[in-house]
């Protein structure tokens, strides 16, 4: 077990919850109005962990880097939200939503964190209604289902194609709430710059004020850090321009051990990329794998010929296509998890079958789905016999109704009908896996300090179903910290205010000012884009879709290069006392630069392949991953010691009692 | 109700409920000018009814000339505060027509040109009424107003005037009619009839003013 | 292609700020209107000069980020996007294109074409949600049927990502478009019933303290609305607010 002590509680799986919660320890309200908690990051976890402790009397105060907290990037889930409500009677239970999201997960997540997020799914639904969350309903007045990757029912709820927003909008509207009655401080258009650490606890942050950019101090009693992923070590990824790593990272230099670094999400259904000005990509939702239908051409000949522009699509007879993921895999088809998809896209693409100009798209079709509801339509209709234009207009009607705001989405960005042609898509880094290691409580390896939602790295293994970051977001923002963090502030009711006149708070606010200082007096020769684009390369290149040792170890020496070429030639214009967007990035590009490398020392130590970390030497002859659960089946937990080369490895043992581990398959 | 008072929907109500109410009168106007051109002796017998009803004198005239002026200042302070709210840097570039009307954004000009025209209005009508029945104390003569009305139709100069701002009314009532059900909260299953109905009245009550005021013009050149 | 941009620069919120005119070549088709600007900023770091301040984020058209003014139309002249989501092929070689920002007294510039919108959220503070705990011990989430169209408007209302081209685009600056849809969202729903009056008169009440314009139903914020949000929500805005004063 080493220094990593998961705190799990003892007992059936089922009932691990529950009796943990009858049995921690409590701060009665009176004393929760002296206790103050820091909540960095405003998205689905930090918004609703700020509304609910707020609520519970704590004086919460929020730090986002947005102009609002309801512009965190949760905004952008299309898809929906997961929860074991068993609504269509198709079999759905606690269990299964457990089993799904650990076999899911590739086993590489914990059983009883996964348990419980199943258990409290359900609440989140209820919540989230009682919040005027405008969930998607049929005609009957209740709520809707439609099925996601990886699983056989359908228990996704959903909003349209912005169920992010709605759920976010709940979150930030209990913020509101919250922030009228005056017991929520919310500081937006700030960044956390380092954590304070004082007797080896959490008791605060400093945070630059980008408007300003007035360094301050902020003191608390515990620090929530709620600040998503690290997709953006990628460059070009489905994050928001501004997502970054460095509270994350700064809490991972103070103490916090990172947790699967490597274990990164690259999402089947994305835009493809058009050009070297791409600064994002944007993703199409993966609900769009319910009806449309995933293929490349089936001969070479073809393929060439479409990416020459010399064929279209459309031409291609019905046994001139290859559906891969039907082919490959008929139990689940179009609706394999999504590293299983990502890798047979890449795989068709690499053996020359991709169908953009530069061979990286393959083609995801709605003509049969068009059809099918067409003629179903016509026969709720009562039109008999409905000619091909009629059956093709009453389908469109229905694909619009379901998928409308997705493909005038794509319209826009691509410039081609996707009602008329199929719609191209490539995979693209979506979400991290990894992250800030924390315990049951979701407690990181700094006392006081703790992860939620996509910044730690409970929850999803080494692969992330559809629809589970919402529900592992709300999960830890509503019902799981506000419990567990009053378990470690019961021991802080005689502690009074902390202090920000402390040597502590001096010298970790000295730093983030040298910091700065360093960063803008570097008058060199590249700006910042340069070396991020850079660093994406390698990344994409080398720690992508699949990976080898040699490649691995490339990475590591090129980061490392690229680091310190960074640290001497990074051109930062404009001053510190001001706003200054390059100087922002500046400093969240200066730790995906470390972050980088850990990433790839990362999957260079993990010799298996599991989710979505894939090692080329370690596959099926079919070329599905190989799993090594002999000697990798735990949780890599790395500790800061200066450079990322140095990092020293710590391994939580995962310890598999309710759920037998199989060879993941989805043929 | 005091929060009402001082918000910016009370404003705006206040601002359609006086523009109802002057649509009102003017058809009811409009109905009466009519008679001139096909039945004088009944526009004289309903012109002296409107001059001499004590109802119409001490209660609807204070309450037209208040609605007009309620209309008008409110109007102007509605549009003082929305030009402040643009802040004291305006656009350098600023395309109004390619998302609104130019007559829904210039009811400021329609409504001054509306203005202008009751000042001359008064000046035509009202004014000499006013002495004729009050500092002259002339008798009451019930056939009068036909050859009064006409009358003053007989300079072209004014018939333009009339015509011109019947045409800026016609265009203050295209937005302006429609625009009061908005602010009244009726935008439901009707809203698509409502509509059609205020366009054919914005067209149709001021083309017959101008119809009138031609027929005038023209039937005295002829004689 | 080439354009000219005239961009308005600010230092900060005090400093006065003024139109500058830049040459940017190689803009292809494919760039997202942001993309060009990140181009163009990466030649004013390069040259040694400070790049333009915007704000983005998502670039997918959801976080509401994105506000500019482009050629005096809020996020450009494509209807239902928002900047980000614009494509330069909307333009043509040696076009002139004008980028301000959003401009309101209730939105001051912080620095070129960046705005305060705390407005907005003050605003939603004032009563925009729903009094309920968090707790998770609700009712289930089913035992209220919501009649299917009423979940639907209520979605379509919500579905506001407060990016205030609103009210840049209206003659007025009125923010009663965004206020609406907030208020709709609820009054459309059983669960918002309960506060409807307070909401709706707290709501009101701090949109006018903020010193956004009144509504003159030009229609011009629907029109530019990156999400389609519709005028009804306004009317439904005024029923609610004078039944709510007129209960008391």
């Amino acid at each position: 077990m080493g220094i990593l002590d998961s705190k799990v509680p003892a007992g059936p799986l089922a009932d691990k919850w529950t009796d943990y919660k009858n049995h921690i320890e409590l701060v009665n309200p009176a004393n929760k109005r002296n206790i103050d908690i820091i909540v960095v990051g405003t998205g689905l976890a930090g918004g609703a962990a700020a509304a609910t402790l707020a609520e519970l009397g704590y004086n919460v105060k929020t730090f986002c880097y947005q102009d609002s907290p309801r512009r965190a990037h949760s905004i952008a889930a299309q898809g929906g939200i997961n929860a074991a409500k068993n609504y269509q009677g198709d079999g759905d239970s606690n269990y299964r939503l457990f089993y799904d999201t650990v076999k899911g997960g590739d086993y590489r997540s914990r059983e009883a964190n996964v348990y419980r997020l199943a258990e409290v799914s359900g609440n989140i639904i209820d919540q989230c209604v009682a919040q005027g969350v405008p969930f998607a309903r049929e005609y009957g007045g209740l709520l809707d289902n439609r099925s996601f990757g990886g699983v056989l029912v359908s228990r996704t709820f959903y909003a349209k194609g912005q169920t992010g927003q709605q759920l976010l909008l709940g979150a930030y509207s209990a913020m509101n709430r919250q922030i009228n009655r005056g017991k929520i401080q919310s500081h937006n258009r700030h960044e956390m710059m380092d954590l304070v650490k004082i007797d080896g606890k959490a008791r605060g942050i400093i945070a630059r004020n980008l408007v300003t950019g007035e360094i301050e101090r902020h003191s608390a009693h515990a620090v929530v850090l709620a600040t998503g992923g690290y997709g953006n070590v990628f460059f070009l990824s489905t994050n928001a321009m501004g997502s970054n790593v460095m509270a994350a990272w700064r809490a991972h230099r103070r103490g916090a051990f990172m947790a699967n670094p490597c274990f990164t999400q690259i999402h089947p259904t994305c835009i493809p990329v058009s050009g070297d000005h791409q600064s994002k990509l944007t993703l199409m939702s993966e609900s769009l794998r319910n009806d449309g239908r995933i293929w490349v051409p089936a001969r070479l000949e073809d393929a060439q010929a479409i990416r020459e522009g010399k064929l279209k699509p459309t031409q291609l007879a019905e046994a001139e296509r290859d559906y891969y993921l039907e082919r490959r895999y008929p139990a689940f088809g179009n609706l394999v998890p999504r590293d299983v998809a990502s890798r047979a896209a890449k795989e068709r693409c690499d053996a020359g079958f991709g169908v953009n100009k530069t061979g990286e798209a393959v083609y995801l079709d709605f003509a049969a789905a068009i059809e099918r509801y067409g003629n179903e339509k016509a026969l709720t209709s009562g039109i008999k016999n409905a000619d091909k234009n009629t059956v093709t207009k009453l389908g469109k009607d229905i694909v619009e109704a379901k998928y409308g705001n997705l493909f005038q989405m794509y319209e826009k960005i691509v410039d081609e009908n996707p009602y008329e042609t199929p719609m191209m898509i490539y995979p693209a880094v979506h979400y991290t896996m990894g992250g800030l290691w924390v315990d049951y409580n979701l407690q990181t390896t700094v006392e006081g300090c703790y992860a939620a939602g996509e910044a730690n790295f409970s929850d999803h293994g080494a692969n992330r179903l559809g629809a589970s970051a919402l529900m592992q977001g709300l999960a830890d923002g509503y019902f799981v910290l506000p419990y567990t963090i009053g378990d470690y502030l019961s021991n802080d009711i005689r502690t009074g205010e902390i202090s920000t006149e402390s040597p502590e708070f001096e010298s970790a606010e000295n730093e983030v000012k040298e910091r700065i200082q360093k960063l803008i007096s570097s008058k060199g020769e590249h700006s910042v884009d340069y070396y991020h684009k850079k660093l994406g390369k390698i990344m994409w290149n080398q720690c992508g879709m699949s990976r080898n040792a040699k490649d691995l170890q490339n990475a590591i020496d090129e980061i490392s290069a690229l680091r310190t070429d960074f640290w001497a030639n990074v051109k930062v214009p404009g001053t510190a006392d001001g706003l200054n967007q390059e100087l922002e990035k500046a400093g969240r590009v200066a730790d995906f630069l470390e972050l980088g490398e850990l990433f790839a020392k990362d999957a260079l130590t993990r010799n298996e392949s599991c989710g979505g970390h894939f090692r080329e030497e370690y596959q099926t002859p079919e070329g599905e991953a190989l799993r090594d659960d002999e000697n990798f089946k735990f949780v890599s937990a790395w500790e800061y010691k200066g450079e990322p080369k140095d990092a020293v490895l710590h391994k939580e043992e995962l310890v598999y009692e309710n759920i037998e581990l199989k060879t993941r398959s989805y043929k | 109700m005091s929060a009402l008072i001082k918000s910016s929907l009370a404003r705006k109500v206040v601002m359609a409920l006086s523009g109802l109410f002057l649509v009102f009168f003017l058809g009811q106007h409009f109905v009466i000018n009519l008679t001139s051109v096909i039945a004088p002796d009944l526009f004289n017998s309903w012109s002296h009814f409107m001059g001499y009803n004590p109802l119409v004198q001490y209660l609807l005239q204070p309450i037209l000339i208040a609605g007009v002026v309620i209309h008008f200042v409110m109007g102007f302070v509605l549009e003082l505060q929305n030009r402040a709210a643009r802040g004291a840097v305006k656009y350098a570039s600023y395309k109004g027509s390619a998302n609104a009307s130019w007559i829904s954004r210039n009811m400021l000009i329609s409504g001054a040109v509306i203005l202008a025209f009751l000042g001359l209005h008064f000046y035509d009508f009202w004014l000499p009424e006013m002495a004729y029945k009050y500092l002259e104390s002339n008798p009451e003569d019930a056939t009068r107003y036909h050859e009064e009305t006409v009358h003053k139709f007989e300079p072209f100069w004014r018939t333009i005037i009339y015509v011109i701002s019947f045409v800026l009314l016609a265009l203050h009532l295209l937005h302006g009619f429609a625009s009061s059900f908005q602010t009244m909260g009726v935008n439901n299953k009707y809203s698509a009839a409502i509509k059609t109905f205020t366009k054919v009245y914005a067209i149709a009550i001021p083309a017959g003013f101008i119809f009138i005021a031609l027929y005038h013009h023209f039937n005295q050149i002829t004689h | 292609m080439k354009l000219n941009l005239k961009i308005w620069r600010q230092q900060d919120a005090k400093s006065k700020g003024k139109m500058t005119d830049y040459a940017i070549s190689g803009v292809e088709g494919d760039m997202s209107f942001l993309e060009m600007l990140d181009v163009l900023n990466e030649q004013l770091i390069n040259k040694g000069d400070e790049p333009v301040v915007f704000d983005h984020d998502c670039r997918e058209g959801i976080c509401g980020s994105c506000s500019l003014m482009i050629n005096g139309e809020p996020h450009g002249p494509d209807r239902m996007v928002t900047t980000c989501q614009l494509h330069m092929r909307k333009f043509s070689d040696g076009d002139t294109i004008v980028i301000e920002p959003f401009r309101a007294k209730a939105f001051p510039v912080i620095k070129d074409l960046m705005v305060d919108r705390s407005s907005f959220d003050r605003i939603q503070q004032a009563g925009g949600y729903v009094s309920v705990n968090t707790s998770g011990n609700t009712q289930d989430a089913n035992s209220i049927p919501i009649e299917k169209d009423n979940a639907d408007d209520a979605f379509y209302a919500a579905a506001c990502i407060g990016c205030g081209a609103c009210v840049a685009a209206c003659k007025n600056a009125s923010a009663m478009l965004f206020t609406s849809a907030k208020v709709s969202q609820y009054a459309l729903l059983p669960q918002g019933q309960v506060e409807a009056t307070e909401r709706v008169q707290n709501m009101v009440r701090q949109m006018d303290l903020e010193g956004f314009g009144n509504c003159t139903n030009t229609g011009a914020c629907e029109i530019e609305c990156p999400k389609g949000i519709s005028l009804e929500n306004i009317a439904r805005l005024n029923r609610e607010y004078y039944s709510a004063n007129l209960k008391g």
